[in-house]
């Protein structure tokens, strides 16, 4: 992928394109099927055939079975802690928004780049996904917040105590960083997997490009670039698990703002 | 100077922000070690914090890094 030429082009990788080779075009918009859509629909499906192998109820759980109710466990366990019993309504949309990360990270580290003309493509490496899931979580607080506490919502950026005269500076503090929680969401998921991508991507090509040049000083690069690339994927594996539970830990941090109030 | 060596110094300098975002979690999981060491019994109580701490300390490095790609790619 990016050693095609002599240059190294990292951002290649991100590249939007439709499928099937052509652009469909309808009243002027642009609705190609996508790799994006392409990896976001296979993403779903192994979701899906995860879950609906897993949920068999049986009282003696299988392997299959008791990965699932790990998973499930775990975020029920940390919607318990972080919200309380009135958390419980929540867990299904969180649970949901950390597995589809989760699969999506995982799924962009497959390397299909072995199959020529195949490259895969990570859903969450692009802020157009990562900000909608971020705007979604930071809607679900607003509508919460508003419909359960009124405008005794705006009581959540005066903090309990605070002296009389700090209120107004208090106030704007606690709405700025109030209302940057969706971009910090968004970008934090987003810069993550690109960053993470770039560098899989730079060693990689150093890899080829180290290789190919060969001699004395070639095949030493290619060879620590390829244990190191090694490394890479394996704290590539960490970051996904961890990004996937860093946004669901935090939509239930801002849940929790939304439905108990300080 | 021209635009384009200025440019690459930019890029260069907001990747000491990466750097120092390095420093930062490396503080937030050393101290949590530390904690976790003295009192084993409370350190599994405190795994969403930590991950809070981390979540904070990355996301400034996050956005350095996020400078330093508009500055390489999106400013003309």
């Amino acid at each position: 992928m990016a050693a095609e030429g002599s240059g190294i082009d990292p951002m290649h990788q991100f590249l939007v394109e439709p499928v099937l080779g052509h652009k469909l075009v309808m009243h002027g918009y642009d609705i190609s099927f996508t790799n994006s859509a392409l990896f976001m629909t296979i993403t779903a499906a192994v979701l899906w055939i995860f879950m609906l192998g897993g949920m068999q109820r049986k009282l003696v759980p299988g392997r299959w079975q008791a990965a699932v109710e790990g998973m499930t466990g775990f975020v029920a366990n940390m919607m318990d802690t972080n919200i309380g019993p009135k958390g419980k309504a929540f867990t299904p949309y969180v649970f949901s928004l950390f597995m589809f990360i989760l699969f999506a990270n995982l799924i962009g580290l497959v390397p299909l780049g072995i199959v020529p003309g195949w490259h895969p493509f990570t859903v969450t490496s692009h802020i157009s996904v990562t900000a909608i899931l971020a705007f979604v979580s930071f809607s679900i607080v607003l509508i919460v917040g508003f419909a359960k506490h009124g405008f005794h919502f705006f009581s959540l950026f005066v903090p309990h105590g605070t002296p009389v005269v700090m209120i107004p500076l208090i106030f704007v503090i606690e709405l700025a960083s109030f209302m940057v929680r969706p971009f910090s969401l968004g970008l934090r998921l987003f810069v993550a997997m690109t960053a993470g991508h770039i560098l899989l991507d730079v060693f990689a090509s150093f890899v080829v490009q180290g290789f190919n040049a060969g001699g004395v000083l070639g095949i030493p690069v290619g060879l620590l670039s390829f244990i190191m690339i090694i490394g890479i994927s394996a704290l590539e594996l960490l970051v996904s698990a961890i990004q996937a539970y860093v946004f669901a830990l935090l939509t239930s941090l801002y849940l929790n703002d939304a439905i108990n109030l300080h | 100077m021209d635009l384009a060596s200025a440019r690459v110094i930019g890029a260069g300098l907001a990747a000491i922000g990466v750097g120092m975002a390095a420093l930062g979690v490396g503080n937030v999981f050393g101290s949590f070690l530390e904690g976790a060491l003295r009192n084993p019994g409370a350190a599994d109580g405190q795994q969403g914090r930590l991950f809070i701490g981390f979540a904070a300390a990355e996301l400034l490095g996050l956005i350095a890094f996020v400078i330093a790609i508009l500055i390489l790619f999106v400013v003309k």
